[in-house]
């Protein structure tokens, strides 16, 4: 069991690589070592030692996949390990494999509609159809599912009056919200997220309550969180300064700010689109695993 | 002592709304660039009730002082259960609603596993295997030793199994506590 999913993992990387390499994207590298892991408040991060500068394992390669466009690459993918400490779970392994891609001159839109022809492409490889094991078809296009929506219809609150407790946020969205996704037996796109969730992602232009970012649900498992992105350098520079006092006031690490990145902003992002896919669970979908265990060949339990 | 919700696993006890509980299943959830959270799934060591509680990541709880004590089975006495530290010669009574099917096994002087909860007994584990009595059967098919048909045998605790065709009163018998089956016959 556990050789005929890895046999799919190894399809549905190449079947991702072919599918972005035919709309000219172009694979790159970025170091897994990095001098800022993402000041995300929650993510941890793995620090590294011996590189002669403080350096912590990349929670994701956006800063250096950032900096590649803003040099000139406007379409450019990685599929790099990412390490985020402490996520241990049916869905997740603190080592992990991500798919991360961007494209410029472009919004969430494109990204979503990346995103709905990876997965397809990635099942029809291994499955020869879009029909997952539990039944859900992953065939183009996927639902779109505002937040403010969701938690309306699912869990029955205006997001507003909820959202001063982030935590209240986070408990409706997985005990009411995730589950309605995962009954609707149909891949949904989750779309404008509160803008206390911005990360970094732009706010939604027609409406600065929201920010324009994406996650993607199939069968309740969440495939991908994807932003139209950020690109102004000083509403940027804003957010670290926050996200570090925010660590510092709830007593967690508080790493580094990415200058060099920041100094790429300035000298100019396009509009652009970035997303990143886990890929594991990508793999878990269309074989129909429960547990990440069951599609990574050394998970920690068995290293 | 305080448990933090990374320390959560299978078994682990720990005091919730001011019952001892046992972890029987736990999940990690986390949606994408959100708070941590784990999913459990509790027992309630007195009662068997089953609790499904999420916590925040880092959520602190309160640990169960557990304790299991070897103890000797002595006799009933009105609604309670008499048992004695073999070593102290302490004895501790448990009421009946606490010991579950642990009666259906109890014999005089049978040294069992007492329970205790920051050092009340709150319950008692039979040995997985006992021997035990048939005081009633119908009689035995001398032939017929493995015939999977079994028929009712009312043991000496006053419980009732389902027995071989091959078993006669006064038999003495394997029982296995856990499953409250029959696993052999064995000779006196």
């Amino acid at each position: 069991m556990l050789l005929d999913r890895l046999r799919a993992r190894a399809q549905v990387l190449s079947a991702l690589r072919a599918f972005l390499d035919a709309d000219c994207f172009i694979e790159v590298e970025t170091p897994l070592a990095v001098p800022s892991p993402g000041l995300d408040v929650h993510l941890a991060a793995l620090e590294v030692s011996g590189l002669g500068a403080p350096r912590w394992l990349a929670t994701s390669p956006e800063y250096q996949m950032k900096r590649l466009l803003c040099l000139g690459l406007p379409r450019i993918y990685q599929i790099s390990r990412c390490f985020r400490r402490g996520e241990l779970g049916r869905h997740h392994e603190p080592e992990f494999t991500m798919l991360e891609l961007y494209r410029a001159e472009a919004g969430s839109e494109e990204l979503m509609r990346d995103t709905e022809g990876l997965v397809e492409a990635a099942a029809r490889r291994v499955l020869g159809g879009t029909i997952l094991p539990s039944g859900t078809d992953v065939a183009a296009p996927w639902a779109r599912l505002t937040v403010d929506d969701a938690f309306r219809e699912h869990a029955g609150v205006d997001v507003h009056d909820v959202l001063p407790d982030e935590t209240r946020f986070f408990e409706l969205l997985i005990d009411k919200v995730e589950p309605a996704l995962e009954a609707m037996r149909a891949p949904v796109f989750l779309t404008r997220w509160p803008r206390a969730m911005a990360s970094l992602a732009r706010l939604c232009p027609d409406d600065a309550r929201w920010a324009d970012r994406f996650e993607a649900y199939v069968d309740g498992l969440e495939l991908c969180n994807g932003f139209g992105e950020l690109t102004d350098p000083v509403e940027q520079r804003a957010r670290f300064a926050h996200d570090q006092a925010a660590r510092r006031e709830a007593g967690l690490d508080v790493y580094p700010v990415d200058e060099r990145f920041l100094e790429a902003l300035e000298q100019g992002m396009p509009e652009s689109g970035g997303n990143a896919i886990g890929v594991d669970r990508v793999v878990m979908a269309i074989t129909g695993a429960a547990h990440i265990e069951e599609v990574v060949a050394f998970p920690q339990s068995r290293l | 002592m305080m448990y933090d919700t990374s320390d959560i696993r299978k078994n682990l006890k720990v005091v919730i709304d001011g019952y001892p509980y046992a972890v029987v299943d736990h999940q990690f959830v986390k949606p994408g660039k959100g708070q941590a959270f784990t999913r459990t799934k509790l027992k309630n060591m007195m009662t068997g009730a089953v609790l499904e509680r999420t916590f925040k990541s880092g959520e602190k709880l309160e640990k169960a002082d557990m304790e299991e004590r070897q103890m000797q089975y002595l006799y009933p006495e009105g609604d309670a259960w008499v048992f004695m530290d073999t070593t102290s010669y302490e004895q501790i009574q448990l009421q009946r609603e606490l010991l579950g099917d642990t009666p259906d096994y109890l014999q005089d002087g049978m040294m069992v596993d007492v329970l205790f909860w920051s050092n009340k007994p709150i319950g008692v584990t039979p040995p997985t295997f006992v021997e035990l009595e048939v005081i009633e059967t119908e009689p035995g098919y001398k032939g017929d030793t493995t015939s999977n048909v079994g028929k009712p045998a009312t043991l000496s605790t006053g419980k009732v199994i389902s027995v071989p065709l091959f078993v006669n009163q006064n038999d003495l018998l394997k029982i296995d506590t856990r499953t409250g089956e029959y696993v052999e016959r064995v000779k006196k």
